[in-house]
């Protein structure tokens, strides 16, 4: 049954061109896991070393005590979910959750019920008998996922399976394979480059880029403390601003603008004054007397919130951004704004995040690149 | 850390075996040809003494010539044929569209020199129709020599261009027409603007197709030929010559021609692939009504193309049932030449549907394979395979059976003689329209479903036969077809490689028909034509059943 997942050390080359250098991470018993990160940054290659349709260079990948390396893909015991779905055309839905079970020859008995179990737990028991090509892709979506439970696999691999439906089944779809992986618990790897559908479904998210692990986290902590710039800008949005940082220990002042100083308390102790750089979400601004002067140059009315574009003008930004925008929530907003207005911002100290101009890193206390529980592997 | 493993799966197995057979049955019986021709025969040193022999002596080089002309001539007049039969009955309202469409089918069915001889029996200088007109006291021109072969293969080979070329025009979108006439383009330019555009990629296809068969033809040149020397016949003549074989000489000729046609081939596929695109329509051209005089002149062209085609197979089976004297037929009909090729006709079914059999099992293996090898494991290795589907264009029959001759008549292995060398000649030759048609689906065949047998539990071998096997059979079906009639329709490699336990109903035929025994010719190419029939319907039933979209 579900097993954690350990990997140390992966390499992956294609020829000569080396796609995952040295890649570790741990993934707990029966925890959904999203692999997150730009088209290309190796998603599907990691996750395809796990299902054993990739060799491995290097390192190795573990099933709880079992080292997989060299075990052929039929023999790993995983469920895969495919992008396209994967159907077999010539089989019938029922035929298609069988196959599986036949193939790891459970008996009759215990296949029956089995089936049923499926059909009853992904809702598609009406189409049993109909041939796939005469299901919706939302249905077909849902067979495949039967198909890969149905033999009680090791662990759950899904490599964006809902990237083929339109936005609203997309919804429901998350919920509904967020909900079966809960009631049987089984170990899920998950791969998306949809950062809402991860943040949304997820126990932990690991972004990757260029191969490599930016941040392994909740949702909550990728989203509020995120590790480096990278992923303070890949998740969500955010403004990046140059600031002078004085001060000892942990109470440190960061100078924005020549009359906005921020006073931060969860600086780390060891990080050097100077230069750094300031991330800001546009929901971390609030309307002030006292801040940084910015002019609106485009508004943007979106129901519950309003999103302004921004053009500071008395304090340095980071070179290569496209807007720094502030969302006002309307709910208490004391007035709103016009494009052309000029107006004062100031930003919550407690939920910015400051990272080193050097290694891009955030500076801000108990900030890991593998969680803040959990220390590195 | 980092070094790869090595494993040894099914798909590795694969590639040894087809690679092996690869091997043995095409490189190394090439190679030998192309030696051969360089050492002399009387002293078996290296020489160039064959091909001064025959560069030296207009007898032979007239031949290159004459191989050229035919083939070009052949596919100037298939190409106008075909082309404009294809536009006729696929945009105007043709009156019963599908007989023609059998009556052509049905003249693809059966080897070209079926048609050669009916034509020697129809116009030849006893031929029925020639003294018919005799009687009369009108001499008509004479059938053999250049005109005879360029009338039997023009008449065999415009169904190809037809085929293709309505395939095609069913492709184009008809919304294209339309969005060229909104732009002021009318109907009789627009077919020359838009129609022969797009459909010239197809076009170009089944005329490299037509070129490749023309230069390559070997019994009706040997039938109807006579004076009019080609490259094949030069190269069969040399081989089984009556003063004694020269295999030097007929590996030099065979250099020859083979140089000629492989320099053609990639030739005309450079012009080709450079005009090549996709074209998919879900709409078909509206057939267009058309009356009067047009009418009357666009029926006849049809009905008249599609009847002369299929005119030898008519000529061949009422022929069957006439009474015979001599090499002559004389009023009335019996079963004669029927009773006179009994034993034949027997044993030679009997090896032409068991060797075809066999054949064709074989051919969808390893096309399948190999198509599989080529697409899903693609590498410098296994695209060298792509080689096989260009073989036999370049290869002609009858210097296929003389390579295969030459390699295994002697240690360490023996086929000659055997029924395995016939069969491998079948599959080196017929096996490109099932590898073609196997690529064409795997394309469509998403790699995942295969992934998806293999992570439920099914080991790679399992996987691919349960899943994309299965997923494959409805699509290679019309490859296979294609496949089989061509297969038990072989004569110029078989010709060359039959011995008396091995002889097939098409090499039956051409005996008698050499030996001037018409009747029991025509009894043994109306079993081969039924015969045929029958086995294509008992295919496609078993076939034709159902496709899967994915
Ligand atoms: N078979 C292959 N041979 C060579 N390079 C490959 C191969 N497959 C993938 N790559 C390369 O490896 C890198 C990672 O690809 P991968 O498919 O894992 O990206 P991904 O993160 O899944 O992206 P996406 O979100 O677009 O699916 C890419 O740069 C890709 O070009
Ligand atoms: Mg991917």
């Amino acid at each position: 049954m579900s097993k954690e997942i350990i990997i140390e050390h992966a390499v992956k080359r294609y020829d000569n061109v080396t796609i995952i250098k040295d890649l570790s991470l741990r993934i707990g018993n029966s925890e959904l896991f999203t692999l997150l990160g730009p088209s290309g940054c190796g998603k599907t290659t990691l996750l395809r070393m796990i299902a054993g349709f990739n060799t491995i260079e290097g390192g190795t990948i573990r099933f709880g005590d079992t080292v997989i390396n060299n075990i052929p893909a039929h023999k790993r015991n995983i469920g895969m979910v495919f992008q396209d779905y994967a159907i077999f055309p010539h089989l019938t839905v029922a035929q298609n959750i069988m196959y599986g079970l036949k193939e790891h020859k459970v008996p009759r008995e215990e296949a029956k019920q089995r089936l049923e179990k499926m059909l009853r737990l992904t809702k598609i028991e009406e189409y049993r008998d109909r041939l796939p090509e005469r299901l919706s892709g939302g249905q077909q979506q849902r067979v495949a996922l039967a198909r890969a439970i149905a033999i009680h696999p090791d662990v759950l691999l899904m490599d964006e399976p809902l990237s083929n439906l339109d936005a609203k089944l997309r919804v429901e779809m998350r919920e509904i394979i967020r909900d079966i992986q809960k009631q049987i618990g089984i170990t899920t790897v998950y791969v998306t480059h949809d950062q809402e559908e991860a943040l949304a479904i997820s126990d932990r998210i690991a972004v990757m880029n260029f191969g490599d692990i930016q941040q392994v986290g909740t949702p909550h902590e990728i989203y509020t403390r995120p590790f480096n710039v990278f992923v303070a800008d890949f998740i969500g949005r955010s403004g990046f601003f140059c600031g002078e940082m004085e001060g000892e220990g942990s109470r440190r002042r960061i100078k924005l603008s020549k009359d906005y100083t921020l006073e931060m308390d969860n600086i780390l102790p060891s990080a050097s004054n100077g230069r750094v750089i300031v991330g800001i979400r546009p929901e971390e601004f609030c309307i002030a007397e006292k801040g940084m002067t910015a002019k609106v140059r485009k508004a943007t009315y979106l129901g519950k919130y309003i999103t302004y574009v921004l053009d500071f003008e008395d304090c340095s930004m980071m070179e290569d951004q496209e807007s720094i925008e502030f969302s006002q929530h309307l709910g208490n907003a004391a007035s709103l704004h016009r494009v052309g207005d000029t107006i004062k911002l100031a930003a919550y100290a407690q939920r910015i995040n400051v990272f080193s101009p050097e290694t891009k890193e955030s500076i801000i206390r108990g900030v890991a690149r593998y969680g803040q529980e959990t220390v590195s592997l | 850390m980092g070094r790869k493993r090595f494993r040894f799966d099914f798909w590795v197995l694969i590639t040894i075996i087809v690679f092996t057979l690869f091997a043995l049955f095409m490189v190394w019986p090439l190679a030998k040809l192309l030696i051969s021709g360089f050492i002399d025969p009387s002293t078996g040193e290296w020489s160039l003494k064959n091909f001064q022999t025959f560069f030296g002596r207009k007898y032979y080089t007239n031949a290159i010539f004459h191989s050229l002309y035919i083939s070009c001539t052949v596919t100037i007049l298939t190409v106008i044929l075909g082309t404009l039969m294809a536009y006729l009955t696929s945009t105007f309202d043709i009156k019963g569209r599908g007989f023609i469409q059998i009556l052509v089918i049905f003249s693809m069915m059966s080897p070209s020199f079926i048609g050669a001889y009916s034509w020697v029996i129809l116009l030849g200088r006893n031929g029925l129709v020639t003294n018919f007109f005799a009687n009369l006291g009108i001499s008509l021109p004479t059938i053999y020599g250049f005109h005879g072969i360029v009338l039997v293969l023009t008449l065999k080979l415009y169904s190809f261009i037809y085929f293709y070329v309505s395939g095609a025009i069913k492709k184009v979108d008809p919304s294209m027409l339309e969005a060229s006439q909104s732009l002021g383009c009318s109907p009789a330019r627009n077919v020359v603007k838009m129609l022969i555009p797009l459909v010239l990629p197809s076009l170009l296809a089944a005329a490299l197709m037509v070129f490749m068969t023309s230069i390559a033809d070997f019994g009706t040149a040997m039938l109807i030929g006579e004076g009019y020397r080609v490259l094949p016949v030069l190269v069969y003549r040399a081989f089984m010559g009556e003063n004694g074989s020269n295999a030097n000489f007929a590996a030099a000729i065979a250099f020859v021609m083979v140089a000629l046609t492989a320099c053609l081939y990639f030739l005309q596929k450079y012009i080709i692939n450079k005009k090549s695109f996709k074209m998919r329509s879900v709409k078909t051209i509206q057939k267009r009504p058309i009356k009067g005089f047009k009418a009357v002149l666009a029926h006849i062209y049809v009905y008249g193309l599609a009847l002369l085609s299929v005119l030898p197979q008519m000529t061949v089976i009422v022929t069957a049932f006439l009474k015979t004297k001599g090499s002559r037929f004389v009023r009335g009909f019996s079963l004669d030449s029927f009773r006179s090729a009994w034993k034949t006709i027997l044993s030679t079914t009997r090896n032409t549907y068991l060797y075809g059999a066999t054949a064709i099992v074989l051919i969808v293996l390893i096309a399948v394979f190999v198509a599989y090898l080529s697409v899903r494991k693609r590498n410098a290795l296994t695209s060298l395979l792509d080689v096989v589907t260009v073989f036999p264009y370049i290869i002609s029959g009858s210097i296929l059976g003389i390579m295969l001759l030459l390699c295994f008549n002697t240690k360490p292995l023996i086929l000659s003689g055997s029924a395995a060398i016939i069969i491998v000649a079948f599959i080196i030759r017929r096996l490109p329209h099932t590898l073609r048609s196997s690529v064409g689906v795997l394309y469509q065949i998403s790699p995942s479903t295969e992934e998806a047998a293999i992570s439920l539990g099914s080991s790679p071998q399992k996987a691919f036969f349960k899943v994309t096997f299965m997923l494959m059979v409805p699509g290679i079906a019309t490859g296979a077809i294609m496949s089989w009639v061509t297969v038990i329709n072989e004569l110029s490699a078989s010709l060359i490689l039959y011995t008396g336990g091995t002889k097939t109903l098409s090499v039956a035929v051409y005996e008698q028909v050499s030996r001037g025994n018409y009747g029991a010719a025509a009894a043994i190419a109306s079993i081969l034509m039924l015969t045929t029939i029958i086995s294509l319907a008992v295919f496609m039933k078993a076939t034709g059943s159902k496709e899967y979209t994915m």
